[in-house]
């Protein structure tokens, strides 16, 4: 890529909030990332950090009581964050996809595949039906999907849950798109199923430059697939870099305990490293550093919110005692 | 078929087979009702599964998704009763007990299921809910029934002053820690978890999974562990059973089974397996598609995926086999 060109999308500084009775949820509160052409980038987090809000952000599907109060997304060099409903509507489906974790959300029950895979080509492109349903096969068979033809003219209820999920991201490849945000896709599927997936998604990236921005809380699978992750906790990025200096070293208390805490990274039959306690709710954050009360490195800075600090090779860490070299430090209760 | 030492066993399934006539979900019902033609259809969701389990042993239970490991489990549990063959508790019928042993043999055994919130009534308090049966069983007197609840919520992790609160005010791990003390109060020896940290987040997962380790030595309990996550089973098991649809493929001791797997299927499971080590790693696609088991293959059921198959896989189903002490396969290529 040249030096010139800009990221496929880039988020600077974003905030979507919740407006709710019991008060504010900061679902994303300040999150930067970006993501180059041909890219993957890793969104890691447990239940509620805001991964989903984050890509729901993205894509301009944030619904109320949630607003965007705040930050820019740079869709090459668009900010998508001003667009009106009608630019984000065209750009939906055909540069910018979603696969969400449940394939309903994107297949219709009542229509047959073929009529709905043939629709989202000929919504943006004035192609012939034929050449439509054509490139509706060759894209099922991308994702594995054996007799496409004959898979063409059913209905989403004759797939099992983990071939509608194959048909979900076939459409969300249907139009190439630059990018594609994919939420817990693979979640509910077999690994076998998954590295299937993964194949496709990994080939559609490296052939077409599509950038990809993979939401999961499965490390394992990040590790596999990802060029960069971001950590994500109470709606805030606390650990970012390559994958391989975040996983290798993380700094961050809260990425080292997952880490540690994954099955393969212990003796079998051992207990497992843990990180005591279980995440705040929002409308509840604690003083400071939302992962104070769980943290084994918690010190009086703490009780401050942590700034973002720079290490080499784009490192951003938001601690105030960052693990030195990612010593693993077990974190017991 | 023995597949251990018959002597220890407290639990042994024998040619279990169990069947189902598959009812339509609710997109199958509307599509039915705008024309399109569907019908019920027989699921062959167990298949002749034979299996020993030793007093005291945690077993893992693997295979993809509806390969029949929940409806294995549930038969062990009691929960469902085979279409065919029985389950032997420490060496008696379940299906002959009757009076006193029957309702013992049922409380002996006990699952624990993947979504906490749909298995606990939201309408009782956490005590009801762990005290119930425990009162009505007679395992304990309802004079004593406070303490009992409280002493069995500590032991599970859980504060026992939230006694009074309903499981809507939990979070998801601490739903799991009722459900398991629900399980824990009529003082089982046996427990069949099923997929019972998929639901879970990693953080909270890592502390249920120590939680079951623990109360497994304090307690002297023997699991059924039912789980897709082939590392959360590794950590767990000391033996572990892998099916494909219906049937048994492969059962060996857990170290074994991961550094050596025999049959083309836990091959295939096993280099599938994303591991934190590997990076940006090159994914190859799979040949074919998980088979359905309305209409299962004929002969080995892995037959259409597996790189390896001859001839002979076509036609005839492979037996489980003991291929070396304490080790089963099922695959033609053993012979
Ligand atoms: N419609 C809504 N109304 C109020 N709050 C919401 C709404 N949607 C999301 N939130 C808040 O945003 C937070 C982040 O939610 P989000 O769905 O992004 O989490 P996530 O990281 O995707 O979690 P999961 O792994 O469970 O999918 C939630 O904790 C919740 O408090
Ligand atoms: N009560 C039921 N009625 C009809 N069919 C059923 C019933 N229970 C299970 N089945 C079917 O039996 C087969 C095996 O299901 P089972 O739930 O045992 O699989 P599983 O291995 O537990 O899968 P998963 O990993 O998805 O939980 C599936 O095809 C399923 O649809
Ligand atoms: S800022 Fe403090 S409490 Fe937060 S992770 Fe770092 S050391 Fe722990
Ligand atoms: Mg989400
Ligand atoms: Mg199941």
């Amino acid at each position: 890529m040249p030096l010139s060109e800009s990221p496929t999308i880039e988020v600077k500084d974003l905030k979507t909030y919740f407006f709710t009775k019991g008060g504010i949820a900061k679902a994303v509160d300040g999150v930067s990332f970006s993501v180059g052409r041909g890219k993957v980038l890793g969104l890691v987090g447990e239940s509620g950090s805001g991964k989903t809000v984050t890509g729901f952000s993205i894509l301009g599907l944030v619904d109320e009581p949630g607003r965007i109060v705040g930050g820019e997304i740079l869709y090459r060099g668009e900010n998508l964050v001003s667009a009106s409903p009608d630019r984000m509507r065209e750009l939906r489906g055909v540069n910018i996809s979603m696969i969400f974790q449940d394939p309903m959300m994107t297949l219709n029950p009542v229509l047959r595949i073929d009529t709905q895979m043939i629709e989202a080509v000929l919504a943006h492109e004035s192609i012939s039906k034929d050449d439509a349903r054509q490139r509706a096969r060759d894209v099922l068979g991308q994702v594995g999907i054996a007799s496409p033809d004959e898979r063409l003219r059913s209905y989403p209820h004759q797939f099992s849950g983990g071939m509608r999920q194959r048909v979900a991201i076939a459409i969300a490849l249907l139009n190439k798109p630059d990018l594609i945000v994919a939420d817990e896709p693979t979640t509910a599927l077999d690994v076998t199923i998954q590295g299937q997936i993964l194949y496709e998604v990994q080939k559609l990236c490296s052939q077409t430059g599509t950038a990809l921005i993979w939401i999961t809380h499965d490390l394992s699978v990040v590790a596999g697939l990802a060029d960069d992750i971001c950590v994500m906790y109470a709606g805030r990025i606390v650990e970012q870099g390559s994958v391989n200096s975040v996983l290798d070293k993380p700094m961050h208390p809260y990425t080292n305990g997952l880490i540690s805490s994954v099955p393969s990274r212990n003796k079998r039959g051992v207990p497992l490293a843990q990180i005591p306690g279980m995440a705040p709710s929002l409308l509840k954050l604690p003083k400071g550093c939302s992962f104070g009360p769980r943290c084994a490195q918690f010190s009086d800075a703490c009780d401050s919110i942590p700034d973002i600090s720079n290490y080499e090779n784009g490192r951003q860490i938001r601690c105030h005692n960052p693990l030195d070299k990612g010593t693993i430090l077990r974190v017991m209760d | 078929m023995a597949l251990n030492n018959e002597k220890e066993s407290i639990v042994t399934v024998n040619n279990v087979s169990k069947r189902f006539i598959k009812s339509l979900d609710l997109a199958g019902k509307i599509a039915q009702r705008f024309g399109a033609d569907i019908r019920e259809e027989v699921v062959h969701a167990v298949d002749r599964v034979s299996l020993n389990i030793q007093d005291g042993e945690v077993v893992g239970l693997v295979g993809e998704s509806g390969c029949g490991k929940s409806t294995l489990g549930r038969v062990v549990a009691g929960v469902h009763e085979p279409s065919e063959g029985n389950v032997l508790f420490r060496g008696k019928a379940i299906e002959n007990l009757t009076g006193k042993d029957a309702k013992e043999a049922a409380l002996k055994i006990q699952m624990i299921f993947q979504d906490p919130m749909s298995s606990l009534n939201p309408r009782l308090r956490v005590q009801d809910i762990i005290g119930e049966a425990p009162v009505v069983h007679g395992v304990v007197d309802s004079g004593n029934i406070t303490d009992y609840v409280e002493e069995i919520m500590l032991r599970v992790g859980l504060d026992p002053s939230y006694a009074r609160r309903y499981p809507h005010q939990f979070s998801g791990g601490q739903r799991q820690r009722i459900g398991i003390a629900r399980a824990l109060a009529v003082q089982p020896d046996f427990l069949v978890c099923d997929e019972s940290v998929a639901a879970l987040d990693v953080s909270i997962q890592a502390q249920v999974l120590n939680l079951f380790m623990r109360l497994r030595e304090e307690l002297n309990l023997t699991y059924l562990f039912i789980s897709h996550d082939l590392g959360v089973v590794e950590h767990l098991s000391d033996r572990v059973v892998i099916m494909y649809l219906g049937r048994v493929v492969e059962v060996a001791p857990t170290e074994i089974l991961f550094s050596d797997p025999n049959h083309p299927y836990t091959q295939a499971l096993l280099a599938e397996v994303p591991r934190l080590e590997t990076r940006q790693r090159k994914f190859a696609p799979v040949k074919g598609e998980i088979p359905s088991p309305i209409d299962p293959p004929t002969g080995c059921h892995f037959h259409p995926r597996c790189p390896k198959a001859f001839a002979r896989c076509h036609q005839e189903t492979p037996a489980l086999k003991e291929i070396e002490s304490n080790r089963f396969s099922a695959c033609h290529l053993n012979d």
